[in-house]
């Protein structure tokens, strides 16, 4: 019955000159995400997107329920600008529909439902009152298991008249709401095997970054697994934006040195600095913008206030941090409703922990840490682990 | 690269795969068939069947095919728990059994199944035939103990074992595991007097995913698989053929090798030896040279274990660990811990294992290759 799907943007329509540029982007994002599902093309057409619509709605909602910047789909049947195929068109959704809901039922006034009509067209010779009306009692008569509820109905048979059609359904499917991945730039993420970060990234991911992921490996400290459980959760956000190159920055010189050189309570302070310094370094190859870290105040040693101030001093970049404000249950809810909590829980890290020292200093002074670090030779440890670094594009099909 | 994980698993052996993969090209038949191609297929069959009648010095049909050494654990302790319930459900086991026992022992008392004793071994990995005696009850339906230790290779005294356990009881059954036994030490059944015994193909350059049990005539034993009848009933389901054929081959040719391998072993294990003996504060478990001789388990107290592994990992050299990485969530060796082994060696050990290919230059390297990552990683402990 359903021939398309009809998309919905709710707040990039608001963008006044970008609207294009958001718009394409959003297309775009729209045609790979559902790469494989025979789509040819996503039609865009005043404030709307169409995709034709076979037997893979299942597999398209999916998809489209990962791509930001949709506020809504519905699969539509699209129907001339008439009010007599309008109708028919009614009588045809909602009947399937009914069949799918209630197959047998056929009591009187069981189910309650509404017409919405919506008309963007002016040129349409019914106002949208008089077409909800005039349909409302069409499908009254056609349909006697029906009543009217225009307050909580549980059925709402949607009509849309735009400029070359109109178009029915009775679902509405809600998007992720959210910007076009890519609309706001390039951000470097640094992303652990841990569960903030990809929290992290996907917040960002949802107002319209692109983010190009940073890991940190200690090999032979941390195993391949850590290293491949990585790159299953950088596949898990591409599933939200395509693909994400994962930058695998060889660590393991620069924590022995610090190890070797530096004492123990500022350790992580240090090491902390390093890895923002080296991402701050591939920001600006790949030309990133920001950063962006799974930082929530004072969770651990290395988030308080003293802390981040110590290592957010040694880079340029703004650097989102947007779980600052959050407590570790609501990141794991997100994470668990993203798909990676799973993958995060599992135990490659622990080896980790010989580098991190029993009393981390909680409250590190910006001159101390500076006095500690002159020791190392910062310039060519940065510059070896960034020439070790290794690129892998996570997501690509 | 070298690979010194043979007692995890083995490249499989090119003649074993060139079977294999006729058995899965050519005879694909199904030996229940009455057709020339089940007929084809079961002759591969009987075949490897022989080939480990010869090795365990039994008779053809007192080898039954499993999935593996798990399966054939498995189906020692539950198959006779049920066919002897009469006499009663209590097991003795050693304690540092693969998990295919333990677990299996665990499990079955918690469902209200079994009892079962666990006897440690002395610190050098030893259990004494006195201890499994002194443990038995008048319930007691089996004694399982394996022949070699797969993380440090101690090679248990079965025979007196079952001497010892059959003149105070001669109703109790008694199964050794000889998963890392077969094709290293001698396993025939006569000698070593045991009711049921468990192999596996994939730790002597067999396939993955086939193994067998040895079952005495006469030995009660209930199947825990129905269906239809295959392996005397005793374990239903279409033969992997390949598997058994490939299984059947690589039994052969270790036997025909075996001393061979167990010379060359035994010359690798020496010089490994010397070669440890002069990394500072180092830990040979139990003693290898009198052991199995493929398996040398090793502790570096200072150094994590996994770290080590996998520094080692990253220069070529494939070894596994003796005990997990150390954090609350994974627990140490449990035959280390058996063995009364401190937790920092422990936590810093190693298992070495050779395989038929491996050759006494690779252990010089090997030993280079461990002196320089313990050096270099004792350096970065946690003060």
């Amino acid at each position: 019955m359903y021939d398309l799907l009809l998309i919905r943007y709710g707040e990039i329509g608001t963008k006044g000159k970008n609207r294009h540029v958001f718009e394409q982007r959003l297309q775009a994002n729209i045609q790979a995400a559902l790469a494989g599902l025979g789509v040819q093309e996503v039609e865009r057409a005043h404030a709307r997107l169409y995709v034709p619509l076979k037997e893979n709605l299942e597999e398209m909602t999916n998809r489209l329920q990962r791509v930001f910047g949709i506020s809504s789909f519905s699969p539509v049947r699209r129907v001339p600008l008439d009010f007599e195929a309008i109708k028919e068109g009614a009588i045809e959704v909602m009947g399937s529909s009914l069949w799918e809901k209630e197959p047998l039922s056929d009591s009187p006034g069981k189910l309650t439902f509404k017409v919405d009509t919506r008309r963007a067209n002016k040129g349409f010779p019914m106002t949208s009152p008089e077409v909800s009306r005039e349909l409302g009692a069409v499908l009254l008569k056609e349909f006697p298991q029906l009543s009217v509820d225009v307050h909580e109905p549980q059925m709402t048979l949607e009509v849309e008249i735009r400029e070359q059609y109109s178009y029915v359904s009775t679902e509405r499917i809600p998007g992720p709401g959210g910007l076009p991945v890519g609309v706001s730039g390039k951000a470097v993420l640094l992303l652990s095997g841990g569960i903030d970060s990809p929290v992290a990234g996907y917040r960002m991911m949802k107002r319209g970054v692109a983010p190009v992921a940073v890991h940190f490996h200690s090999s032979p400290f941390t195993s391949e697994r850590s290293k491949e459980k990585v790159l299953d959760l950088a596949r898990i956000l591409a599933s939200y934006g395509g693909p994400i190159p994962v930058h695998v920055v060889h660590f393991t010189e620069i924590q022995k040195a610090i190890n070797q050189h530096c004492p123990g309570k500022l350790m992580i302070t240090i090491m902390r600095r390093m890895m923002l310094r080296i991402a701050e370094m591939i920001a600006e190859q790949v030309g990133a913008g920001a950063l962006i870290t799974g930082e929530s105040l004072g969770q651990v040693a290395s988030q308080t206030m003293e802390s981040i101030q110590a290592t957010n001093a040694v880079v340029e970049l703004p650097v989102f941090r947007p779980l600052i404000g959050a407590d570790k249950m609501e990141i794991i809810d997100l994470a668990q409703r993203i798909g990676t909590y799973k993958l995060s829980i599992q135990p490659y890290e622990d080896c980790c922990t010989i580098f991190v020292p029993r009393h981390p200093e909680t409250h590190p002074k910006l001159p101390e840490v500076e006095r500690a670090e002159a020791k190392l030779a910062a310039k060519e440890l940065l510059e070896e682990a960034l020439e070790r670094t290794q690129v892998i594009i996570c997501g690509e099909n | 690269m070298i690979y010194f994980d043979n007692a995890a698993t083995t490249r499989v052996d090119p003649k074993v795969a060139s079977v294999v993969q006729e058995a899965m090209l050519d005879v694909f038949g199904n030996p229940s068939s009455p057709h020339t191609l089940g007929l084809a297929a079961e002759r591969l069959v009987r075949q490897a069947r022989d080939a480990l009648a010869a090795a365990f010095g039994c008779r053809a049909d007192e080898v039954y095919f499993t999935s593996g050494g798990t399966e054939g654990d498995n189906l020692a302790i539950r198959g006779v728990l049920e066919a002897r319930s009469r006499k009663g459900k209590h097991i003795v086991a050693s304690a540092i059994e693969h998990a295919a026992v333990l677990e299996t022992l665990k499990h079955l008392a918690d469902v209200g199944l079994c009892e079962y004793t666990l006897i440690s071994p002395d610190g050098k990995g030893y259990v004494a035939p006195e201890d499994l005696v002194a443990a038995m009850r008048s319930d007691t339906v089996l004694v399982t103990v394996m022949a070699v230790n797969n993380e440090v290779g101690t090679v248990q005294p079965i025979q007196e074992m079952v001497r010892q356990v059959k003149a105070t009881d001669n109703a109790i059954y008694f199964h050794t595991d000889a998963v890392q036994a077969l094709g290293k030490i001698p396993c025939r059944v006569t000698d070593l007097g045991v009711d049921l015994l468990t192999a596996s193909g994939h730790k002597l350059a067999g396939p993955k995913g086939v193994g067998s049990l040895y079952c005495r005539r006469g030995i009660r034993l209930s199947s825990q698989t129905t269906g239809g009848g295959q392996e005397e009933g005793l374990r239903s389901g279409t033969e992997n053929v390949p598997g058994i054929a490939g299984f059947g081959l690589a039994v052969e040719l270790a036997m025909n090798q075996m001393t061979e391998r167990v010379r060359n072993w035994r010359e690798m294990q020496e010089c490994l030896l010397r070669l440890l003996e002069e990394i500072p504060d180092s830990h040979v478990h139990g003693e290898p040279l009198s052991n199995a001789p493929h398996i040398i388990n090793v502790g570096f107290p200072g150094v994590k274990g996994e770290v080590l592994v996998h520094a080692l990992a990253n220069e070529g050299l494939f070894v596994s660990t003796g005990s997990a990485c150390s954090s609350k969530r994974a627990p140490q060796s449990h035959v280390l811990a058996a063995m009364q082994v401190p937790r920092d060696v422990a936590e810093g050990s190693i298992r070495i294992s050779f395989g038929s290919a491996n050759t006494t230059k690779e252990v010089e390297r090997a030993g280079e290759l461990i002196a320089k990552a313990v050096a270099e990683l004792r350096r970065f402990q946690r003060q």
